[in-house]
């Protein structure tokens, strides 16, 4: 029962450091495993319980303990929080927040919706998700997808303060969780897809009053970096690295938005994620005045910044000139590794371009770079060593580059597919075993990508994208990976029909859970990844799986209700082009499996 | 027997629709690459060897960029908003314009869903008929899934119709 050596010694420092913040709070409440206040479980993003009374001998025997539904028919992301004897639940649009008494077995406390224009959904880009509240000295903090941050009273459901993000009509919308961390709370945006300008913004955890803008992209002082101190790779970003890296007024309109998840360091004060796709998806509209690549910095990249000021330490481009929208956004998980022989304070990240990347966290240097699906092709991989040019930079295959290929002609069989090899569901860690479960995509595509013109708050895509299942493959649209960072391995590997969209949990007692787009809530061995145990909910898993612990009693919980791009990709099926003109391949279509529906499905042993 | 009169006359009605269409089919006629019914709506044309012309093709890609994300691939509906395929069948050519221009919403209280309205949309807009067309020949079950194989190169008028319509904007 050791807590997290990291966690552990960074309570200790922060109780020192700034007594009576929500930062304390926060690291007090996550170290309790009876509860689960952050929708990542932990600041640290590890998605790992130290609950232990589930072990693989008796997790077979797992009943549902009691069940509700959410009245809300869309898809359901991110999972529920415990705090104490309660527990919150949050729904897609139209963002309801119910407050369930576990002692009653879900009796509802409260329950709040927040009136939002219906003119919202349609700018979201693939479903009106959420992935959810977060709790902080008794206030939930809900961030709706027109872009309202409110503070709730977690006791009576009252609106403590209200904050308005971003603009719907321009296309900025909201899916992410925030994080509320010392006396603020960090919120993102989404709208890629709409030519929306990414950003992070930190309000005042008491008032909502605004604190700090940091833009993906655009004139320095707008990104909060500092030329001289801000670094990539171990070298100062210099002046201007945004304006320097786009064409003309682009940036603008340049994407980079920020809708994923956030980590934070106490030790080191920084939080961690990453930014989305560089608009449009057409990569000839955004080449260079040369019409050669260009970085379009800082899109594709993983962030650093201090929780203060929010400025940048560092910032690491994953996919410089995007050519295929793949999204930087995934989880960062903070975990100390050996990496090489060392212990490094390390940062793991699954990106959706299909590589895994192992990072110093305090420093940003690059450790691991791999690919955690063996079907990547688009990329030969990622350039080691430090005096070359390239050092850092993917070497992008010709074959498989849009760019390269051309303007309204199509690029066949690029791995992966924009869905990436993993989206936002994100992985787990555990400290038994040191590996990484990771739910992925198994899924490749043909892109064309044409020219678009810009309007605000409409779509601004400009390619057309037919995906399939990995060719050569086992058939399936996903796999269920354990991986090992320090060596840039799988370990193992579960093959899925439909692509894994759930949040992995890792527990103390062995056993690895996620959730199949079929609707299986499924537990597996942490060792080798032998299916203990599976029960069907009623609709298809997007949420992520939490666990917690009432009258003693170790409970598993998970959101069903299919949806998001996973259900709008994959509900009527794929189409193999390698089957010939136009056919239907022996992929099952998800529409045969499962229908819409929220519900919440709790579990425990007899 | 009172009851089974509409139900009756429906029939009829739309077998003679369905008829109608089908001898529309045979009696479309092309202009500069585009093909269009005798009532001037625009349609789609398939060769034998599977062709389709510019305009199918073209409507294949939009559809694949600006509507899929919504209405799923082919036309063939997702988790998030309706399939096309059977509503294409009952709604013509200046009922699909209106709503794809101004949208449609219905919001109760187990259900939202937003068709936003895409008047503005250059992207959309420039290539409404290229859209209606495509999924026409997917309703009629003249297209099958997928990205058609072989189609027609794009006509001047096509090239044309383009640089006006971003033009203008």
């Amino acid at each position: 029962m050791h807590r997290h050596a990291l966690a552990g010694a960074s309570l200790v420092l922060i109780a020192l450091a700034t007594p009576g913040t929500a930062n304390q709070d926060v690291l007090q409440q996550t170290a309790k495993p009876e509860q689960w206040v952050l929708q990542t479980g932990d600041y640290s993003n590890q998605r790992y319980s130290k609950l232990d009374q589930i072990t693989r001998d008796n997790v077979k025997n797992l009943k549902v303990a009691w069940t509700f539904s959410t009245g809300v028919l869309r898809g359901h992301e991110g999972s529920p929080l415990v705090v104490g004897s309660t527990m919150y639940v949050h729904t897609p649009f139209p963002n309801i927040v119910y407050a369930l008494d576990v002692n009653e077995e879900g009796k509802i406390l409260w329950k709040y919706e927040p009136k939002q224009d219906p003119s919202v959904i349609p700018v979201m880009c693939c479903d009106t998700v959420y992935r959810g509240v977060a709790y902080a000295d008794g206030t939930i903090y809900l961030h709706q997808a027109d872009t309202t941050v409110v503070a709730l009273d977690a006791k009576t459901g009252k609106e403590k303060w209200k904050a308005v993000n971003g603009d719907p009509k321009k296309g900025e919308t909201n899916t992410a969780t925030v994080l509320p961390v010392k006396d603020k709370v960090i919120v993102g945006i989404s709208g890629a897809e709409f030519g929306v300008r990414g950003h992070v913004t930190a309000y005042d955890a008491k008032t909502g009053r605004r604190v700090w803008r940091a833009y993906t992209l655009g004139p320095d002082n707008e990104m909060l970096v500092d030329p001289e101190k801000t670094t990539s790779l171990g070298k100062p970003i210099g002046r201007d690295s945004s304006l320097k890296t786009w064409t003309g007024e682009q940036w603008k309109i340049g994407g980079g938005t920020a809708w994923g998840w956030f980590s934070y360091d106490p030790e080191t004060n920084l939080f961690y994620y990453g930014t989305a796709n560089p608009s449009t998806w057409n990569p000839v509209q955004r080449a260079g005045p040369d019409g050669k690549p260009i970085d379009q910095k800082w899109t594709m990249s993983l962030f650093a910044r201090d929780v203060d000021t929010g400025m940048a330490r560092w910032i690491y481009q994953m996919t410089p000139f995007d050519e295929w929208d793949y999204d930087g956004v995934n989880e960062n998980i903070l975990v100390d590794l050996n990496v090489g022989g060392q212990k490094r304070k390390a940062l793991v990240h699954f990106d959706r371009n299909g590589l895994a990347y192992t990072l110093d966290r305090v420093t940003g240097e690059l450790l691991v770079a791999a690919k955690y699906d063996p079907k990547v092709n688009w990329t030969t991989g990622v350039v080691m060593d430090k005096n070359s040019p390239q050092y850092g930079r993917p070497q992008v295959v010709k074959e498989f580059s849009t760019f390269q290929t051309g303007q309204d002609k199509n690029t066949k069989g690029v791995c992966p597919a924009a869905l990436g090899t993993k989206d936002q569901q994100p992985a787990a860690f555990s400290p038994r075993t040191n590996l990484f479960y990771v739910p992925t995509n198994h899924v490749c595509m043909d892109y064309e990508p044409f020219r678009v013109s810009y309007t605000a708050g409409q779509p601004y895509v400009g390619a057309t994208l037919s995906m399939f299942p990995a060719p050569g493959s086992h058939g399936g649209m996903g796999n269920f990976i354990a991986w090992d960072a320090s060596e840039g391995k799988i370990v193992w590997s579960k093959p899925e029909k439909f692509s894994v969209w759930s949040g992995a949990l890792a527990t103390a007692g062995g056993v690895v859970f996620y959730g199949t787009l079929e609707g299986y809530l499924k537990a597996v061995d942490e060792k080798d990844g032998r299916e203990l145990f599976k029960f069907k909910t009623p609709s298809g898993i997007i949420g992520n799986v939490m666990t917690f612990s009432h009258g003693g009693k170790q409970h598993v919980a998970v959101l069903s209700g299919i949806g998001g791009w996973a259900g709008i990709g994959l509900a009527a099926g794929l189409t193999n082009p390698t089957d010939g003109l136009g056919a239907v391949g022996g992929y099952a279509g998800l529409r045969d499996y499962t229908a819409l529906g929220g519900t919440l499905t709790v579990f425990t042993l007899p | 027997m009172g009851r089974a009169e509409p139900a009756l006359a429906f029939a009829v009605a739309l077998g003679l629709a369905l008829t109608l269409q089908a001898a529309g089919q045979t009696a479309k006629k092309e202009k500069d690459g585009k093909w269009e019914l005798p009532d001037g709506t625009p349609t789609y044309n398939i060769a034998s060897d599977g062709a389709v012309d510019w305009y199918t093709f073209s409507g294949f890609r939009r559809y694949h960029s600006e509507c899929h994300v919504c209405h799923g691939p082919d036309g063939e509906g997702s988790t998030y908003a309706p399939g096309l395929i059977e509503s294409m069948k009952t709604t013509s050519y200046p009922d699909f314009m209106l709503v794809v221009a101004s949208g449609r919403e219905i919001v109760r209280a187990d259900k939202q869903s937003v068709m936003p309205a895409l008047g503005d949309n250059a992207n959309v807009m420039c290539y409404i008929d290229d859209i209606y067309i495509y999924l026409k020949a997917r309703s009629d079950g003249a297209l099958p899934r997928g990205r058609p194989a072989k189609r027609a190169e794009k006509p001047e008028a096509a090239d044309r119709h383009e640089k006006a319509c971003f033009g203008s904007k």
